[in-house]
C-alpha cells in the first residue's frame, strides 16, 4: 500500500512537468478531449435520462402524503441530481468506462514495449501519455456534470409529460423552488477531484503493468475498483468540507 | 535537403561495459560481464534463451538498473548519469525492439515522424522529407505510409521500426532479436539492412540474437553469454575454431553447422 502510494506520487512528479513539445501536447490533449469527453456523451445521456425519470417516479412514491406540497417531487429530483448523481454516481460510472480504457491502453503500451521505445527516444513518456489525459478529462468533466443534470431533469419532465404520475406544472415548480446555485458549483468542484482520481490512478495502474494480457486485465480491474473506492472516500470528505 | 551525407565519426570502442552485475531478487542474471562494442560494426550478443542477452541489452540502454559495474558511452558512465543526462543520451540511440514496438495509434508515416516532431527543429516539410527518406531506405512502399502498424506484415513492421530508429541519425543502434517471428528470407533482408545502415552511417550497432544464420551473415564482433557469464568474444571467422564447449554446443546445435564443422576439420 505504502509502496503504491510512493510510486504513484513519483509518477505524478514525472507527469506534471512542462511538455517537451507543447504542440505535440496540444495535439494529444485535443485527441483526449474527443476520446474521453465526446465519446462519453452517449452513456452520460442515456444513464442521466433514465435515472432522472426513475428518481422522479421513486420520489413520487415516497412523498404520497397530503401534507407535503406537490412540488416536492421536482425538488427532490433536482437536489439528488445536483448533489450526488451527476457528480459522484456519474463519475463512478465513468471510472468504469474511462478508467479501464486508460489503464488497458497504457498497460498494453507498456507490455508491448511502446513505452520503453518512447523512453529510449528520450521522451518523458509519463508526461506525454498521462498529462493530456488528466487535463482533458478534468476539462470535460464539469461539462458532463452540467449535461447530466440537465438531461436528468428532462428525464423527470418526461415522466410528467408522458404519464399521469405527476403533472408537468408541479414538476417545473419543484425544480425551480428554492434553487441554490452553490449546489451546481459543489457538484463541479467534486467532479474535478474525481476526474483527477480516475485518470491519474488508472494511468498509474496501466503504467506499472508488467507481464502480459492477464496483467493488463488485472491493472484495468484494479484501476476501476480503487478509483471507485477513492471517489467514495473523497465524496465523504468533500461533502463535509463543502456543504 | 540532403540527409544521407550526415555521417558521424567518433572514437573507437564507443560502448564499453566493465564488470556488469545484475540480479533480480536472488537470481543473478549477469555475472561480471565486460565487453566492448565498436562503431561501424555489427556487435552481436549471442547465447541460448535465458543466458542474459536481453537483460544485458536492456542494461546497456538503462532500462534495467545494474547492481554494479560501468557502462561507458564515449567515456560517459551511464549508471552515474542524472535523469536528464540519460534522456539526452537516449536521443543519440535508436532501438529496434523484439516486437517492433510501433505506436499502434499512429500510422507508419506518423511513427517515423514521431521522433522528428519531438526532437528536431525542422519544418514539417523537412520532417516529412526525412521520414520519407528513411522509409524509402528500408524499402517501404509509398502506399503503406498511411497504414496502421496492425495492417502491415511483421517484416514490414521491423523495417518501419528501423526507419524510426534511424530517423534522428543515431550514434548507437540496438536491435533486440530483430529476426524473431520472421521467415528466413525476410530475416536475411532485415540482417542486410542492419549491416548496410551500420556501415553507411558508421553506427555502433548492438544486436541481440540466437539466430546462427544472422550471426554468420552479419556478425562482426560477437559476444557469447552463458548463464550470465561472458564465455567468449571474437569475430564470426573465429567462431568455428574456438575451443569452448558451451560455444561449440551453441554453434553446432544444428546438423547443417555440424557438417560445416566437419568440413573445417
Amino acid at each position: 500500500m505504502i509502496k503504491h502510494f510512493g510510486e504513484y506520487w513519483l509518477l505524478m512528479a514525472r507527469v506534471f512537468r512542462w511538455p517537451d513539445r507543447p504542440r505535440m501536447f496540444w495535439q494529444q490533449y485535443s485527441r483526449e478531449l474527443e476520446k474521453q469527453g465526446l465519446q462519453s456523451l452517449p452513456i452520460v445521456i442515456i444513464i442521466s435520462l433514465f435515472i432522472g425519470a426513475i428518481l422522479t417516479i421513486q420520489a413520487k412514491i415516497n412523498t404520497e402524503n397530503p401534507l407535503l406540497p406537490t412540488y416536492t417531487v421536482g425538488l427532490l429530483t433536482r437536489e439528488t441530481l445536483l448533489l450526488e448523481f451527476s457528480s459522484t454516481i456519474l463519475c463512478l460510472i465513468l471510472a468504469g468506462k474511462v478508467g479501464s480504457n486508460i489503464a488497458s491502453e497504457i498497460g498494453t503500451m507498456r507490455i508491448t514495449e511502446q513505452i520503453d521505445a518512447m523512453e529510449i527516444m528520450g521522451v518523458n513518456s509519463a508526461n506525454y501519455l498521462i498529462l493530456p489525459k488528466i487535463l482533458a478529462f478534468m476539462t470535460m468533466m464539469p461539462l458532463l456534470v452540467i449535461l447530466s443534470t440537465t438531461i436528468g431533469l428532462i428525464g423527470g419532465w418526461a415522466v410528467g409529460a408522458f404519464t399521469d404520475i405527476i403533472t408537468v406544472a408541479d414538476y417545473l415548480v419543484g425544480i425551480q423552488y428554492a434553487f441554490n446555485p452553490y449546489f451546481v458549483w459543489y457538484g463541479i468542484i467534486k467532479s474535478l477531484f474525481f476526474a483527477f482520481v480516475i485518470t491519474s490512478l488508472s494511468a498509474y495502474y496501466g503504467y506499472s503493468t508488467h507481464g502480459g494480457a492477464l496483467e493488463v486485465g488485472k491493472s484495468s480491474t484494479n484501476a476501476v475498483v480503487n478509483s471507485s473506492i477513492i471517489i467514495l472516500l473523497l465524496d465523504l470528505v468533500l461533502s463535509r468540507l463543502l456543504l | 535537403m540532403c540527409f544521407h551525407v550526415c555521417y558521424y565519426k567518433y572514437s573507437e570502442d564507443l560502448i564499453e561495459c566493465t564488470n556488469i552485475v545484475k540480479s533480480f531478487d536472488e537470481l543473478l542474471v549477469l555475472d561480471h560481464v565486460s565487453a566492448t562494442f565498436e562503431d561501424g560494426k555489427v556487435n552481436m550478443i549471442i547465447g541460448q534463451s535465458g543466458s542474459g542477452k536481453t537483460v544485458l541489452l536492456k542494461s546497456l540502454l538503462g532500462i534495467h538498473t545494474i547492481d554494479s559495474g560501468r557502462i561507458e558511452y564515449d567515456g560517459r558512465n551511464l549508471p552515474e548519469m542524472k535523469e536528464n543526462e540519460v534522456r539526452m543520451l537516449h536521443r543519440e540511440v535508436g532501438v529496434l525492439f523484439q516486437g517492433s514496438a510501433l505506436f499502434d495509434s499512429l500510422t507508419v508515416m506518423e511513427n517515423v515522424l514521431f521522433p522528428l516532431q519531438m526532437f528536431s527543429h525542422m519544418t514539417l516539410d523537412e520532417m516529412t522529407e526525412r521520414a520519407r527518406f528513411c522509409l524509402n531506405r528500408v524499402q517501404i512502399a509509398e502506399h503503406a505510409l498511411a497504414l496502421m502498424p496492425s495492417e502491415i506484415s511483421g517484416g514490414m513492421q521491423k523495417r518501419v521500426a528501423i526507419a524510426r530508429a534511424i530517423a534522428l541519425n543515431p550514434k548507437y543502434l540496438f536491435c533486440d532479436e530483430p529476426n524473431s517471428g520472421l521467415d528466413p528470407q525476410t530475416s536475411l533482408v532485415i540482417d542486410k539492412l542492419i549491416q548496410d545502415i551500420t556501415r553507411e552511417y558508421n553506427i555502433c550497432t548492438v544486436v541481440n540474437t540466437h539466430d546462427m544464420n544472422s550471426i554468420m551473415e552479419v556478425g562482426d564482433n560477437i559476444i557469447f553469454l552463458k548463464n550470465g557469464i561472458k564465455e567468449w568474444q571474437g569475430s564470426r571467422q573465429d567462431i568455428f575454431h574456438v575451443d569452448n564447449e558451451a560455444l561449440n554446443n551453441f554453434v553446432f546445435a544444428s546438423e547443417l553447422y555440424k557438417e560445416i564443422q566437419q568440413v573445417h576439420k
